[in-house]
């Protein structure tokens, strides 16, 4: 027997049923793999924070290459001395400040209200990296990073990374000829906390100038750059008091 | 006996050429603006596409007989979304690095025409596995056009094919680069895509004069 499924009833029916059983199991699906899904991002973010201080496997001119999952727990607590959080003038250590969401903390800083920001001390070497989280917006959706700081506010390693950018255009900022042009740059400029710009035309496409506060743009990416200088700019403007006071040079 | 039937062959072979998604039925051609600007994107986008219309079409076809007609646009994009969803979260618990390669794809797939295109025109009016071949044929013929505006982009705009350099250093200026080459920059921005695609539709339409509409 055919149903008549022009009925109203049927459709209000049909819709109500398909809503219930579509609700159902995307709820189920989300928190059956919900710890696994948590766990995966709890590691993404150490292997991030490690990759800007140079914990990382790259190799030559390759492709970026994390510390790999099943080990990167321990690198972290090996690599990470100190974990921070800064509020106004206060500096409070806090062992999981790595785990702050940086977009609620930014969110609160726009607002007027006094953020709660994460700092990490990593020592490689003997050398001491102070990695400062950050988050901007891109072109189409979220752009965020790690950027890693000596005593003398010279870049010693920074991680982007990004919700939607374009494939193949904004998306390449997190590819490693993008991301290893900031190494050697200083966020100084003087005496002032200046950031660094991502450039059009700059004429300096090997980056060997890293007294000029820029790097050079990637080509049909111009806002998602513009979007990365945004976000420089403004987290060495949220950390600057801190910054201060461990700047030597 | 032959695998497919000559009819279920032509299911897959049609829209590879003379019924392509996107050079005939200009469907799905945001995306490929989009995406295109790199040979590894473009393949990643056509594999994607393909399993979610293969499943989407299968779906929609089984409940093709109790679909209330007046809600069946809003049914076919619960399927194609809820599909796209679960396999997002499926990669995010089980593979994280390919889920992250894939994430910015997500919406481009969920709004993609020729899925809500080959839902209401076939899968609607036909059974199971026809649906899934023609899922099957219509994602091929999509991908491949992809696949050649990708490959004309990246070895223009970048002069490189999956990422790595095949015409030189441009900055160092080795190979082709020595004698004067130039990248053309406007290779990587969406409006060359257009252009390439335009070009594939009238070789297309040249070498076969059938396809060519009366005015």
């Amino acid at each position: 027997m055919a149903i008549n499924t022009d009925k109203n009833l049927y459709t209000v029916a049909f819709a109500a049923v398909m809503v219930i059983v579509v609700g159902s199991l995307l709820a189920f699906v989300a928190s059956s793999l919900s710890g696994r899904i948590d766990e995966n991002m709890r590691f993404e973010k150490q292997q991030n924070i490690l990759y800007a201080m140079g914990v990382n496997e790259n190799v030559g001119t390759g492709d970026v290459s994390f510390v790999p999952t099943n080990i990167v727990e321990d690198e972290f607590s090996k690599y990470i001395k100190e974990q921070f959080v800064i509020k106004g003038s206060e500096v409070i250590k806090n062992d999981e400040a790595y785990l702050i969401d940086v977009k609620k903390e930014v969110a609160k800083a726009k607002k007027g209200e006094v953020p709660e920001l994460p700092l990490f001390i990593g020592e490689k070497d003997g050398k001491k990296y102070y990695i400062i989280p950050m988050y901007g917006k891109g072109l189409w959706d979220a752009i965020w990073g790690f950027i890693s700081l000596d005593e003398n506010m010279v870049v010693q390693g920074v991680f982007f990374d990004h919700k939607g950018e374009t494939p193949g255009l904004g998306a390449n900022i997190n590819q490693r000829y993008f991301m290893d042009d900031f190494i050697g740059e200083s966020i100084m400029s003087g005496n002032s906390f200046e950031g660094i710009k991502v450039a059009k035309g700059n004429n300096d496409p090997l980056n060997n100038d890293k007294e000029d506060n820029e790097v050079d743009a990637l080509a049909g990416a111009t806002i998602t750059g513009n979007g990365v200088s945004a976000m420089i700019k403004e987290t060495v403007n949220l950390y600057k008091d801190y910054l201060k006071t461990i700047r030597t040079n | 006996m032959a695998l497919l039937s000559k009819k279920d062959t032509n299911l897959i072979t049609d829209p590879l050429a003379d019924n392509n998604p996107i050079t005939i039925q200009v469907l799905g051609i945001c995306s490929a603006l989009a995406i295109t600007a790199e040979l590894k994107a473009s393949l990643v986008m056509a594999v994607s596409v393909m399993f979610v219309l293969a499943m989407g079409n299968v779906v929609i076809s089984l409940m093709r007989n109790i679909i209330p007609s007046k809600i069946r646009i809003i049914v076919q994009l619960i399927v194609v979304a809820t599909l796209v969803i679960i396999v997002d979260q499926v990669l995010k618990a089980f593979a994280y690095e390919l889920s992250k390669t894939l994430a910015v794809f997500v919406g481009l797939i969920i709004t993609n025409c020729i899925i809500m295109g080959r839902f209401e025109a076939f899968a609607l009016g036909n059974g199971p596995w026809r649906s899934f071949l023609d899922g099957i044929g219509n994602s091929m013929g999509y991908g491949l056009i992809l696949v050649i505006v990708g490959f004309f982009r990246e070895l223009l705009g970048s002069g490189t094919l999956f990422g790595i350099p095949v015409l030189g250093d441009p900055i160092e200026k080795t190979g082709l680069y020595s004698i004067g080459y130039e990248n053309n920059g406007f290779m990587i921005i969406p409006p060359a895509a257009l252009i390439v695609v335009g070009i594939i539709i009238w070789v297309q339409r040249s070498r076969n004069p059938a396809l060519v509409e009366e005015n």
